[in-house]
């Protein structure tokens, strides 16, 4: 078994853009924390030959979730006060990301978290979610169009 | 961002400042790790005047010293096999080691304070492992000197092994073990590492294999 420090080394920044997504800017960073905290628990018991990525990216996405949920989910209405954005960007160009993901039906935004963010096969998406590759391809491609109406055309 | 076909998005999700923020996750990663008790090894390195140097410590003490010749992902590989998987880089339990060891190579400590945990090293290893620090700073000993004090004045080549396979090199003196000649005899982090730390010892005798008369001390 690979030293754990090499798992964090390898996923890191796609856990990251994970909980970027599902937890929105505010949680992001202890969606990360927590991710990875509960990974190192389970780490020793993980199964010869697990895809952790993938088993990586099912924790975060549900941690992420926790967190923005148990925290408070905030969605705000009013345009956001203009504020220096931690990461350099002006605006909150990471909360409109994040409003349109949380926007999507629950399938397609868990397609879209697997596939489009973490970069994991659609076979690989299916076998965590359930469902066929063609189901877990069509609920990616359903959800990227949504995220291009919402996100896209209302950012000029 | 206008034109759909560009839409990534990794890169929307991605900030340049991406390589420090995860830096400072991973510190407070490693720092709730450690307050959970789930950190069963801590590592990191620090450079010396035989290179860089890469510590490893579990709860109970310093587990490993590795040169980099012997590769350090290597060592950590070994690491995690051996004792846990759960490895990461966290400086803060080896801050105290580190520091010694600085304090060492400039010339200022001649003995180490810090807990040793020899859980890589077991039986007849283990006890010549436990026997070394009884060699002073600046002081050597024959392989066969080093039996006689484990008690099995026959296992001059099991004192051999049990030196050339030191988990903990530097901090548990297995450097200051020579020949009955006074040769240097063998050292995980190569024989320049040796004469190094021997010099830095003032020990300038330990002599080549083939050339003069060896003057301890």
């Amino acid at each position: 078994m690979r030293p754990f420090e090499s798992v964090v080394a390898e996923h890191g920044a796609t856990v990251l853009r994970v909980c970027r997504a599902v937890a929105g800017p505010d949680h992001a960073d202890d969606a990360w924390s927590e991710t990875f905290l509960a990974a190192l628990r389970a780490y020793p018991d993980l199964p010869d030959g697990a895809n952790v990525q993938a088993w990586l990216v099912t924790i975060a996405r549900r941690k992420a979730i926790d967190t923005h949920r148990s925290r408070g989910r905030t969605v705000p209405i009013d345009p956001l006060p203009e504020q220096p954005s931690p990461h350099g960007r002006p605006g909150g160009w990471e909360r409109d990301l994040w409003e349109a993901i949380a926007l999507l039906p629950p399938k397609q935004q868990a397609a879209v978290v697997h596939h489009h963010i973490a970069g994991l096969p659609h076979a690989e998406v299916a076998a965590v979610l359930g469902g066929s590759p063609a189901a877990a391809r069509r609920a990616a491609a359903d959800g990227i169009a949504a995220l291009r109406r919402r996100y896209l055309e209302a950012t000029p | 961002m206008s034109n759909p076909a560009s839409f990534s998005l990794t890169e929307a999700l991605s900030s340049p400042d991406d390589v420090s923020h995860l830096h400072d996750l991973h510190a407070r990663l490693a720092g709730a790790a450690e307050a959970e008790g789930r950190l069963d090894v801590a590592y990191r390195t620090v450079s010396s005047a035989v290179g860089e140097l890469l510590l490893a410590a579990t709860p109970a003490g310093v587990v490993r010293v590795a040169f980099a010749q012997e590769g350090f992902d290597a060592v950590l590989a070994d690491l995690a096999a051996r004792l846990s998987p759960r490895v990461l880089a966290a400086p803060a339990r080896l801050d105290a080691a580190a520091r010694q060891l600085e304090e060492y190579f400039a010339g200022s400590r001649r003995r180490f304070d810090v807990p040793i945990d020899l859980a890589l090293a077991s039986g007849f290893r283990r006890q010549v492992l436990l026997a070394l620090p009884t060699i002073e700073f600046g002081h050597t000993a024959s392989y066969t000197q080093v039996a006689r004090t484990v008690g099995s004045e026959r296992a001059v080549r099991a004192v051999g092994t049990a030196c050339a396979t030191n988990p903990v090199p530097v901090l548990v003196p297995c450097h200051r073990v020579l020949r009955s000649d006074g040769t240097l005899g063998g050292y995980r982090g190569g024989l320049d590492a040796k004469r190094v730390l021997l010099g830095l010892e003032g020990v300038t005798g330990a002599r080549p294999p083939t050339s003069g008369p060896a003057r301890r001390r």
